[in-house]
């Protein structure tokens, strides 16, 4: 703690970030009579001022200068494919888009809102059930969360009830109910709203993959198919599909977002506060280093501060949460060569790529059409839902139409198909048909963990508060690359029972390295991952860290290796799950909750 | 519409309102007397540059059969105001150094934000035209603008320390955004990007389209501020 820091009054939780996590947690500590300071480095944001119609309806403010997005003038990673090679600045938005203000990434997300399959939780353990340990492939770090579906079920259920999720179910309470994904297991309760409505393209699909023989089903979305009033007591409106979901607050009011399901209620509360424009350094710890203290962070007017609390509850962007406990030293960094630490171990991405079809040009796709959250998916090559034996890699795909509504300047760069023109009379043709008439499938993957890949902080960059970047090593792996190819196969089996007058088929490349200027997926995860072993853990299955008990660290770090499935349902379930094991023991007895 | 009585609702249908009133008064001064538009005045680019950005746009997007090219839809004068923008002064970019080049894939590492890989840009494929053709670009026939801009796209020049690469993808973005966004941006004049797509721009609801599958989408394009096509 540098001298001249001001100090401020000590509350009993500091939650630092104002996403979904943060706003669950402080809403949950609130509930439990604690007094919950909030830091969100961004701005203060709300529906009411960047979701109005029609200013909001800007897809260069949105999608190309990145309104809500995180600022990289002050702050990113660097980024390299292996460890001989130098990291270098993420300068430009491109493979991933982190948010930033009030909200976080879940007022610009999309709303696609996922249940993490059992068979996920506990993927080391499934694998060498089904193939043996010897299946597991050389340097990859397979784990198990340490936590099962059976006890995060109420926890999910609560998420889908506060994000007014629309969905069919297929078995509640063990007794098949709809037609809902065969491969889900049994709920305690029905999605709260029914599915939204299929777009043309996800209709389509659905009939071509049933004939394929797969087994479609709408995707679960975080985008009200109704009106709605959630447990908080928030309304929402429903959907119409306009298509500025990805990258835009909804001015509907019908994605949910903590900025409309959680903080109208958390911002009213008298133990809540909320100060944005604050960037946390560090979180302070006392002279055995295993109690936090507080965390210390540059204010709206460039102060240094200390706000002293009894907790501190890490709630930021996955690889924010990973850089903090790196900065302040909670938990051991992870070494490769040694194969020691834990954080910045098991850093995981996700393994999508996006194929896509072109129908009679008599049919008009309308692809400006969408709902961010809806579409359909099948699961009959995702997680452990098929054998992987003769197959020989770990890990899957769900596949979907998911189209969230395709707007004019992204249409343009898409151009048409491969071997047109980026520009010219051809690519103006190329364009304007592929716009009209095309659909997009993708392959939404998972990426496994390994020794190589990782998290640590950059030798040569430092941020606009003089703290050095994290630095990403990251590359896609041949187990991987296998899974893709075999799954983007079964696109082409659907595309052509959809009597396709063109499919292109997006398979990821041997030996092709992880590529930063194309868009992917925001879906990072791992670095900080939740676990049962403090060797191969840097948190216990609360949440908590192994070596700083009042620190509790929430997000997708937590996730041991990638999933198919988008990241947030299971986020807002941990959330969830740890302020549970907080409320009903750690406040009591605060201490290690796992020993 | 499925609720009633909520404000941003009810604003919205105030809005789609107005349209209608819009594109009537539209229809009555279209009939009064028209004064010829004065030709845009660049605020950033030097007159060399200009001429540059009008030939190059041109050649991007051109005018066909299939719609409006760059210059119909005003993209010189979108890419010109957007240089006085933060974005282009690479207030959105992590600029701080050292500046190591390294593999393509690990992208962008020079210190250039986008005004300034413009006027690099510019300035490198003017001399490149020069001394090879003796012109500057914008003098030379479509058909070897064609050439060099293809040589640019693929990297095969080089202006400085700014590989022409760089230089082309930043054009063709900007081009791309000018032709394509919404028209209080600049560019997409009347719309014609848009039209030429068939996307409906800032009309943002299809409750009652959504299931009328394969169908033509009847209604036009509209603006921000409730310009109609």
């Amino acid at each position: 703690m540098s001298d001249d820091a001001r100090t401020l009054k000590p509350v009993d939780v500091v939650v630092v970030g104002g996403g979904w996590a943060g706003s669950i947690m402080a809403k949950e500590m609130t509930e439990a009579g604690r007094t919950v300071v909030m830091l969100e480095r961004g701005p203060d944001r709300s529906t009411a001022g960047e979701g109005a119609y029609p200013a909001s309806i800007d897809e260069l403010e949105g999608n190309f200068r990145y309104k809500l997005f995180q600022d990289l003038s002050k702050n990113t990673v660097t980024i390299r494919n292996n460890a001989n090679q130098t990291a270098l600045p993420y300068r430009r938005m491109a493979a991933f888009l982190p948010g930033e203000g009030v909200g976080g990434a879940g007022l610009h997300w999309s709303g696609v809102h996922f249940r993490m399959p059992p068979d996920d939780l506990r993927l080391r353990s499934r694998v060498i059930e089904k193939y043996g340990a010897k299946f597991i492939p050389e340097g990859m770090n397979l784990q198990d969360y340490g936590v099962t579906y059976e006890e995060l079920e109420p926890f999910f259920d609560k998420a889908e009830k506060v994000f007014g999720t629309s969905g069919e179910a297929y078995k509640v309470n063990g007794q098949v109910v709809g037609q809902g994904n065969v491969f889900s297991p049994s709920r305690s309760d029905h999605f709260p709203l029914p599915p939204l409505k299929d777009v043309y393209t996800a209709h389509l699909f659905r009939k071509a993959a049933a004939e394929v023989g797969f087994h479609p089903y709408s995707l679960p979305a975080a985008n009200a198919s109704q009106q709605y009033t959630n447990p908080y007591g928030v309304q929402m409106g429903p959907c119409n599909f306009c298509g500025y979901c990805s990258g835009y607050a909804c001015y509907m009011y019908s994605k949910a977002s903590p900025n409309v399901n959680i903080l109208p209620v958390l911002r009213r509360h008298p133990l809540f506060e909320l100060r944005a424009n604050c960037h946390v350094l560090k979180v302070e710890r006392d002279s055995t280093g295993t109690r936090a203290t507080g965390v210390t962070y540059t204010d709206a007017e460039g102060k240094v501060v200390t706000q002293p609390a009894e907790m501190v509850i890490l709630t930021a962007f996955q690889f924010h949460n990973v850089r903090l406990m790196l900065l302040s030293g909670i938990g051991k960094p992870y070494d490769p060569v040694k194969n020691e630490g834990v954080v910045g171990r098991n850093f995981v991405y996700q393994n999508v790529t996006t194929s896509v079809v072109w129908l009679d040009p008599k049919v008009e796709t309308n692809q400006y059409i969408g709902a961010g959250g809806g579409g359909v998916a099948f699961d009959d090559f995702n997680s452990e839902n098929f054998d992987h034996g003769p197959l020989g890699f770990v890990g899957g795909s769900p596949v979907w139409v998911n189209q969230a509504g395709v707007k004019a300047i992204a249409g343009a760069h898409s151009g048409g198909p491969p071997g047109t023109p980026r520009w010219g009379s051809a690519w103006k043709a190329g364009m304007i048909d592929t716009y009209r008439h095309s659909l997009r499938i993708d392959a939404h993957g998972a990426n496994m963990a390994y020794r190589d890949v990782y998290l640590d902080l950059d030798p040569t960059w430092k941020d606009a508060y003089g703290q050095p970047l994290l630095r990403m090593t990251f590359d896609w792996k041949d187990n991987d690359i296998r899974m893709n190819r075999y799954v983007v196969d079964r696109i082409g089996d659907v595309a052509k029972a959809m009597g396709a007058r063109n499919v292109h088929l997006t398979r990821r490349e041997f030996g092709k390295p992880f590529d930063t200027r194309q868009y992917q997926t925001t879906h990072l995860g791992g670095g900080a991952v939740m676990g049962t072993d403090p060797q191969t853990s840097a948190l216990n299955r609360y949440m908590q860290s192994w070596d700083v008990h009042n620190v509790f660290v929430i997000g997708a770090n937590a996730f041991p290796q990638g999933t198919g499935y988008n990241p947030t349902g299971m986020v807002a379930a941990l959330a969830y799950w740890a302020a549970h094991h907080i409320r009903t023991t750690y406040l009591a007895h605060p201490g290690p909750l796992a020993g | 519409m499925g609720i009633n009585g909520s404000g941003f609702i009810s604003s919205r249908r105030r809005f789609m309102q107005g349209l209608a009133g819009v594109a009537a008064c539209g229809t009555v001064s279209g009939t009064g007397a028209a004064a010829p538009p004065k030709p845009y005045m660049p605020v950033f680019f030097n007159a060399a540059e200009w001429n540059f950005l009008l030939a190059a746009c041109d050649r991007l997007i051109p005018a066909d059969a299939n719609g409006p090219g760059a210059l119909a839809l005003n993209v010189p004068r979108f890419i010109d105001q957007q240089m006085t923008t933060p974005y282009a002064q690479g207030a959105q970019w992590y600029m701080a150094a050292p500046f190591v080049q390294g593999p393509d894939n690990l992208g962008y590492q020079l210190p250039y934000p986008p005004r300034d890989l413009y006027r690099h840009g510019i300035a490198g494929m003017n001399a490149h035209a020069t001394t090879r053709h003796a012109k500057p670009f914008a003098a030379l026939a479509p058909d070897v603008q064609d050439d060099l801009l293809r040589a640019a796209e693929g990297g095969r020049l080089v202006f400085g320390d700014v590989p022409s690469a760089a230089f082309f993808d930043q054009l063709l973005a900007n081009v791309m955004e000018g032709a394509f966004s919404d028209p209080i941006h600049g560019g997409n004049t009347g719309l014609g990007g848009w039209a030429m797509l068939g996307f409906p721009g800032a009309r943002a609801d299809f409750m009652d389209w959504v299931d009328r599958y394969g169908a033509h989408y009847p209604l036009g394009s509209v603006s921000i501020t409730g310009e109609t096509a």
